[in-house]
Order: C-alpha cells, then structure tokens, then sequence
C-alpha cells in the first residue's frame, strides 16, 4: 500500500493512500465533527458537518468523503467553515422535536452533543418541522421519525452490515423519510444495529422506554449468553433491573449484536424464570428440590440405564448455542463419563 | 408542375400538440382524392420532421418543389385541401397563408448546427440520416483516426459541455481515455428537467442518428464498449425515435461488433428516467442506472475515474453529442469559428416565456441577449415593457433590462448572477412578480430535492417558507438577510449541484429587483401584481355601471349592490380571486 504526506491543520502526517481526509484525520488524533459517518459503514455525506477547507480548493469539501492526495494542505477549524457547521445544525434543529428533557436518548445523542458544543439552539431558521402521526406497531424498535435527520446510517447498517435491506429513504424534499416498504411497520429481523447506529433518539428500544438513562445506571460489561458466538455486551441496570443492553463499538463484533443479544433480556426479570431446579413426581407435579438432589437423581437413573442395557442405550445432544468449552466437556462427559460416542449437534445436519 | 414535390409537415411536440398528425392525414386524403393527377401523388412525400424551431406558428408546413421552398404557417387540417388544389395542382401557392417577415427574421441571426438537421430529414429514417452526410464522421474516426487525435479535434474545437456546467468535452474525454480499468462507460444524459426546457427532447426527437453517432465517436475516443442513454420516461416520442434508430444503426452494423470492419465493438442501452429531476446530476444518474434511488453522491472520485459500476465512466448531454458529428466533419477550425474567446460554437435554448416567438433557437455563443429577445423572439408579445429573463431553469437566475447587451457566453452569464445551463431562457414583462419567480423555482428545487443533504433539504424549505411569507403579505423586515444568509450556507454547504445552485433564483432577484422584495415586505405591497394575497380589489363609483357583472361572478359573496347603484367589495369577503376584475367590462374595478 502507497503511502502519502499531507499536512492537516500544519501537523505533517503519512497516511495509507486509500485513506479519507477523515479517516486520516482521526487516526493523527484530529477530531471533525460529523453526524453520518459511522466509522464501520461506507461513507455517505449527507450531513456536510465534516467539511473542510483543502489549499487550491475553492468550496470547503465532504472530509468523509475526500480521499487523501499528496501534498493536500487541509485546513479543519476556520471560522468561516465553523459559520458552516452552526448553519448546518441550525438547519437540523430547526425541524428537529428539541425534546430533550424526555427523549431516550439525552446523554447519548450525537445531535445533542454537536448542539451543546457549537450553542446552537435551533431558533435561528425556525419553521415547519415534520410530524409524523403513524406509530410503528412493531414489538422492539421505536421509530420517531421527527426526530430523523435522515444521515442515512439505519439504511447503510440494514443493507452493509445485516444485508437484510429493510428500510430505505423515500419521498423527495423536505418530505423525504426512511421508510418501510409500503410504510408498513417494521417487519424485519430486528437485530437493532439501526438502533446502534443512530445518532439521534430517532431510533430507541421499546423496552427501553422511561426505565433509566445515564443517572443512577450502572454499565456491567459481559459475554452474552444466548449462544456460542460470545458477542461481548454491555447490560445497563438501574435498581437491580436490566433496562438496556448494548455493545461498545470496540469489542470483536464491534458492537453488532441479534435480536435475541440486544431485546432478549426480559426473561432475567421474569416471575416465569425457573430459579431452583423441579423433580416430577409420580404424581405428575412438579416439585421443588436442591441442585444435588436432582443432580443425584439424573445421574442415577444414568447408571441405571447403563447397568442394565450397556452405554450405547444413551445417548446425548448438543446445541449449537453452547460455547466450545461446554460442547467440548459434553462429549468428554458422554464419551469418558457414560462410556458411548453416541454424542450429536444439533448443528449438523 | 415542379420536378419533385416534397411536403413536410412539422410533428415536433408542439406541431403535434397544434395538430400535425391531423394536417399529415389530411395531405395524404386530398392527394389521394386530387387523384385527378396520379403523378402527384406519386411525387409528393410527406415526412414526419422534428422541431421546425417557430413553435408559435404551428402546424408549419413547408413544401418542396424542386430548389422553390414555400412555407406555409398556421396550418388546421380543413386549410390542407386548398393548398393542395391551388399550390400542387394549380401551381399558385396561397400568398395570405405565408410566413411573414417575423418568420424571416426568427432565423436571420440563427446558426444551426445541432439542429441542422432537425426539421429538415426523416427522424425514423436512417438513409435520410446517411443522405446528409450522417455516419460518415464516425466511419471517418474508427478507420481512419487514432483515439487521441479524434480527442485533440474535439478539444481544438472549444466545445464545453451543453448539460450546464460547460466542462470542456475533449478534456473529459481525455481524462475518460486516461483513467485505468478494462470495461468503461459512455452515457448520454437525457434527463432534461428544467422547467420550460426542451432542446434534448428536440435534437433526440428531431435528428436521434446525430447523438447516437456522437457516442460512437466518443466511445470510440474513450476505449468504452457500453453505452447508455438515459432518457426521461415523459419522453415517450423521444424514446420511441431513439429505439428505432438505435434498431437501424445495430441491422447497419453502426453497432454492435467490429463497427464499420474495425475492431471496436460498442452498443448502446436506453435507461427510462422515474421523473427525479436530481437525476440529471451525473452521480444520482449513476445510482439511477445501478438500480438505486437517484441520490448524489461526493465527488471526488469522479465518474471519469469510478462511475457506473465502479467503472470509468464519461457522462455527456444530448448536444453534446450531437455537437460531435459536425465538429469531425468540418473540423475543429470550422467549429471554433462560432462564439467567442472561451465559448466556443453555437448554443440552443428554449426561448419561452412572454416573447413573440417562442420555439427553440440556436445561435453562436457571444449573441446578445438583445439579438435573442429582440431579433430571433421578435420582443415581447404583449407590448408591455421587457423586464427581465431568466436563464438557465432552476439553477440559474434572472437578467435585467439594464443588462440585455452582455454577450450569451458560460463567463458572462456566470459573471451577472446566471448560467447558460441547459438553455432555458423564460422572458419576462412587468406583468411578472420577480419574489413569485423566485419563489417558483424554489418551490420546484425544494420538491426535487433527494433529501440526502441537509443545507438543501432543509434550508431550500426554510429559503421557501419566507418566500411565501413575502408573497403573502406577512413578510418581516429581516427576511431579507434571512434569505441572504440561507442563500449564501445552502450555496456552500450542499452536496450537488442542485442544492449549490438552487439559491440563485433568489440571489439574482435580491441583486437586481431588490425593491421588490422591499415593495413585498414594507409596503404589502406587489407592483406587478401578481401576488394574490398582497392586492385589494374595489370598485370605482363614478364609472361603475352597476350592471352586476362582478355581483355575479364573485364566489364569496364581497360585491354587494343593488340596480343602477355603484356596487361596493367587503374587504373582509374578498378571497382576491379577480373574478370581478376580469369581468368587469368598464375598468371599473380597481386592483392595487
């Protein structure tokens, strides 16, 4: 891979050719703001925050969007490209709901965060904001497109990452939207990385509603225990309740996670959980009873069997959703323990 | 009787709209029925042409007879006969039905060389085509030319893109050449959009083999194999043209393999527009072409390096290419004779509008807007003093009177606040309100925005709402910095070229009618009157008849009056519809 030298705001940099100006930017520390560049989704420049000034450019250029060039002289911070990216935000917050105090995402909105930054209210271009009356009826995301500012990154995520393409951008103008087809509501796997990506409240969780935002939560970060893959999670707990899981953007799935992984977390709470293990009676209930008391009476019943029919009468399953390890200790245990290789996956098929 | 007797009937779109088709029918009935002479019929063909420029004086028809052209204008299907009877068979042509000296003087200072053809050969017909020399520039460059020569005749030439932007054509097609990748595109652009435009539309329609061999050309010039037109669906007579002749080029081996027994393969694809006017920016077309929704996207890179399916890819309008065929023909030398120092050849525009003569016109670059407005459109046609033209459509902006001598040229317009554009040109007259102009092509842009950025679809909205404000009489003091300082960040913030032109409307309005605005804002008021909510209509009691014409015609119930009593318009009732205005047949109502 080439390398190339430029100089962002007189810092010399070397960076790989096939860089963007904002890439390159980053990784020498410089920040620029944007709001619809995901560093892990194809860039897309709608938002114009990224602009900067190139010497013997004329406009001020997409920085996410601009590839690196030998000799480019860049210029991040001036005042007039500063005038730029308040318009811009004005622009944003002018058709923007500006709820704040009761949206999900205070403390974790990249708008709000721009907004607080550059003091930008929103009053300066006020006028008609969009209002959207029909609610999406389905069980895991919420959608409040007034509060879309359309950077397009819910699209990219469904068609780059997921490849499921569930959503789109619609209409033209000032009435464009993300839309479903036929504005139905959402029919998808709903994994939630739109939810991940979005930099506005304009994407939620509903279970996440009115449970808790920053104050008093605490971040637990651990391995999720739907399956095998490991996904690396963060589970959000106020009160000693979960209320949210998310993923940081750093750990190996790079804070992508299944519909099971993000919205799955009910069942820890659920008054139907079995906490303590049952033993059926020959009565037909079930009764409760300790850990080595069902233990001893499965691996009873094992030996019983094995006793009178030999090894192979057992036989044991495995699921995919188990770690390696634990598959690895279950055939040990079918194998050494019991004594037959009658021992299965669910998996193959 | 003349040797050969040829009538041609003019089927442009607006010849069609007055009746063409009807006028062609009725010349083959009454041939058939002056059947009288059999030899007349037999000698005369009647040819279904392109624009024939004079639109406002459709049908056109001209006829034929030996080097004698007679042009008849204003021609209804029930006149056909008579010029048959008295011009074909009697050999008196009908002196009253003659264009006139507007007719003369529409093409004195005209220079056709995209519509050269156009109006004068049979569209569907590839020999007619062949006739005029057609082909013969293509075979010329893929026997007997190396690319990079034909490229170098092209850039000696001085043309410079006719989609707006006025990139110089041999220059992209150098860089077209240059950029490294095995398969490479050509794409002519036929997305024309623009409010009032219809030069694409005309050239594809009147003269379709002319862009075709220009592709060829270019494609040639470029090493690109495939090729794509893409055309607006609302075309449906383009496209139909467009498919028959690409049929004919492919049966002529024009296209396909080995073009003209040299090794160069190439074809065409037509690609139907959805009506997105963003489209006609090279990127969204891309993306249209590719399956996706027609959105831009940054550039760099450039189509030139990564365009269709990632692939060098140069993009050209349909003048264009039309442009290509003559310039290889006559030569660079002869094309650049045309125009001035930078702009280079003639130009066609669409001159609509209040204009005597509206149609399409094509004229040397450096013309004078007077020469245009005054000469080729004959003036205004209402007689009302000539305020202002726009040029360019929605990207471009509005000229004064005080300017009409600056030269129409890419440099000049820009520097006045326009473009050439594409080459709309809408007259204006003081019956024009330049806020509502303004407020027009805002409206179009905001509505054809994609919605990917947000200086455009936000701000054009905002640029849009006070606009309306204005028109409405609840305009505020500071609303005209507001719309400067929208003007200025959508200008430098947008993603393409819509959102970075779209303030210009506004921009050149506030420049050069400013007390417009002012007239709007501080005194409610509209000076060319045209904004509705901004005029008061009452009637004048000394003149008023009482006949009770405007008592009848208004829809809210505001006149009152009784017999032979001066009637009287409640304010507060008034909707300013102007229906007492217009029927009132003594002047008596005022409107202020």
């Amino acid at each position: 891979m080439a390398m190339v030298s430029l100089t962002i705001n007189g810092k010399k940099i070397t960076v790989p050719d096939d860089l963007t100006i904002l890439e390159a930017a980053n990784r020498h520390g410089i920040a620029i703001p944007n709001l619809c560049k995901h560093p892990q989704l194809t860039p897309f420049g709608g938002c114009r925050l990224c602009v900067v000034e190139i010497k013997g450019v004329p406009r001020p250029v997409a920085s996410c969007t601009t590839p690196v060039n030998e000799g480019m002289e860049i210029t991040t911070v001036t005042e007039q490209l500063e005038q730029h990216r308040k318009f811009v935000l004005e622009l944003i917050l002018s058709d923007h709901p500006n709820d704040c105090m009761t949206c999900e995402s205070t403390g974790s909105c990249q708008l709000q965060e721009l907004a607080y930054t550059y003091g930008v209210k929103g009053q300066e271009y006020a006028g008609e904001r969009r209002t959207y009356a029909k609610k999406d009826g389905n069980p895991f995301i919420e959608r409040d497109l007034e509060k879309c500012i359309l950077c397009g990154r819910c699209v990219k995520v469904c068609q780059e990452i997921q490849g499921v393409e569930a959503i789109d951008f619609g209409y033209r103008g000032f009435k464009s939207k993300i839309t479903t087809a036929y504005e139905d509501d959402l029919n998808c796997e709903f994994c939630g990385q739109c939810v991940h990506v979005c930099p506005t409240g304009a994407l939620t969780g509903k279970l996440w509603k009115r449970k808790g935002r920053y104050e008093g939560v605490k971040e637990t970060d651990t391995v999720c225990p739907y399956c095998g893959t490991g996904c690396n999670i963060t589970v959000h707990s106020k009160n000693n309740e979960i209320i949210r899981i998310t993923s940081r953007p750093w750990t190996w799935n790079e804070g992508f996670l299944c519909v099971k992984g993000r919205f799955g977390y009910p069942f820890v709470s659920s008054p139907d959980r079995l906490t303590k293990p049952l033993i059926k009676r020959k009565s037909g209930e079930f009764e409760e009873t300790t850990w080595t008391a069902a233990l001893e009476y499965t691996a009873s019943w094992f030996r019983k069997i094995r006793e009178e029919h030999g090894p192979d009468a057992l036989g044991g399953l495995s699921s995919a959703r188990c770690t390696n390890e634990e598959n690895y200790l279950f055939q040990k245990f079918m194998r050494a323990g019991i004594g037959t290789n009658n021992v299965d996956h669910c998996a193959r098929l | 009787m003349a040797s050969e007797t040829l009538i041609r009937v003019c089927m442009g779109p607006a010849g069609i709209a007055a009746g063409g088709k009807q006028v062609i029918e009725a010349f083959h009935a009454a041939l058939v029925d002056a059947g009288v002479s059999a030899q007349v019929r037999e000698r005369c063909s009647s040819h279904q042409v392109g624009c024939m420029g004079l639109c406002a004086r459709d049908v056109l028809v001209e006829v034929h007879q030996g080097d004698v052209k007679t042009v008849y204008q204003y021609i209804k299907p029930d006149m056909v006969q008579r010029i048959v009877d008295e011009h074909l068979v009697a050999g008196k042509p009908i002196t009253e039905w003659l264009v006139d000296e507007v007719y003369a003087s529409f093409y004195r200072k005209q220079i056709k060389v995209v519509l050269a053809d156009c109006g004068r050969i049979d569209p569907e017909d590839i020999d007619a085509y062949e006739a005029v020399k057609g082909y013969e520039a293509a075979r010329e460059c893929l026997t007997n030319r190396r690319p990079e020569e034909v490229i170098e005749e092209v850039k000696m030439s001085g043309l410079r893109g006719r989609g707006g932007a006025g990139f110089p054509t041999g220059l992209k097609w150098e860089l077209g050449r240059k950029s490294r990748g095995d398969d490479k595109y050509i794409i002519c652009n036929a997305d024309e959009g623009d409010p009032g435009a219809f030069m694409d539309r005309a050239v594809i329609e009147g003269s379709p083999h002319a862009v075709i061999e220009g592709m060829i050309i270019g494609a040639f010039s470029m090493g690109a194999r495939n090729g794509y037109v893409y055309i607006r669906a609302e075309y449906p007579l383009a496209v139909e043209r467009l498919k028959k002749a690409l049929d004919q080029a492919r049966t002529r081996g024009y296209l396909g393999k080995g073009i003209f027994g040299s090794a160069f393969d190439f074809d065409i694809k037509i690609k139907l527009g959805a009506g997105a006017f963003v489209c006609g920016e090279e990127t969204a077309l891309i993306a249209s072409i590719e399956g996706m929704r027609g959105m831009p996207r940054p550039k760099p890179p450039f189509p030139v390096n990564r365009g269709l399916w990632q692939k060098p890819t140069v993009i050209n309008n349909v003048e264009t290419f039309a442009n290509i065929p003559a310039i290889i023909r006559n030569g660079c030398g002869w094309y650049a004779g045309f125009g001035t120092d930078k702009s280079k050849g003639t130009k066609v525009f669409a001159l609509t509008g209040k204009i005597k003569n509206p149609g399409l016109i094509e004229v040397p670059m450096g013309i004078t807007l007077r020469e245009i407005i005054e000469e080729i459109g004959g003036g205004i046609e209402s007689g009302r003093p000539f305020k202002a033209v726009q040029t360019g459509g929605p990207s471009g902006g509005c000229i004064p009177a005080s300017m009409l001598d600056i030269a129409v040229d890419y440099e000049s317009l820009a520097k006045v606040g326009s473009i050439v554009g594409s080459g709309g040109m809408i007259v204006l007259d003081a019956d024009d309100c330049m806020v509502n102009v303004a407020k027009y092509f805002v409206q179009f842009t905001q509505s054809e925005s994609c919605g990917k950025c947000v200086p455009c679809r936000v701000g054009t909205k905002r640029v849009l709402e006070t606009l309306e404000r204005i028109t409405t009489g609840k305009g505020k003091e500071d609303d005209i910095e507001r719309l400067e300082k929208l003007a200025g960040g959508i200008k430098a913030m947008s993603l393409c070229g819509l959102g970075q032109t779209a303030p210009n409307p506004v921009l050149s309005t506030l420049k050069y009618f400013r007390d417009e605005y002012e007239a709007h804002i501080r005194d409610k008021k509209c000076p060319a009157k045209v904004c509705k909510g901004l005029l008061t209509y009452s009637i004048d009691e000394a003149t008023c008849k009482a006949c009770g014409a405007c008592l009848r015609a208004c829809p809210s119930g505001a006149v009152s009056g009784e017999k032979k009593k001066p009637h009287r318009i409640d304010a507060a009732k008034c909707v300013r519809c102007g229906a007492c205005f217009e029927v009132c047949k003594f002047g008596s109502v005022n409107r202020e």
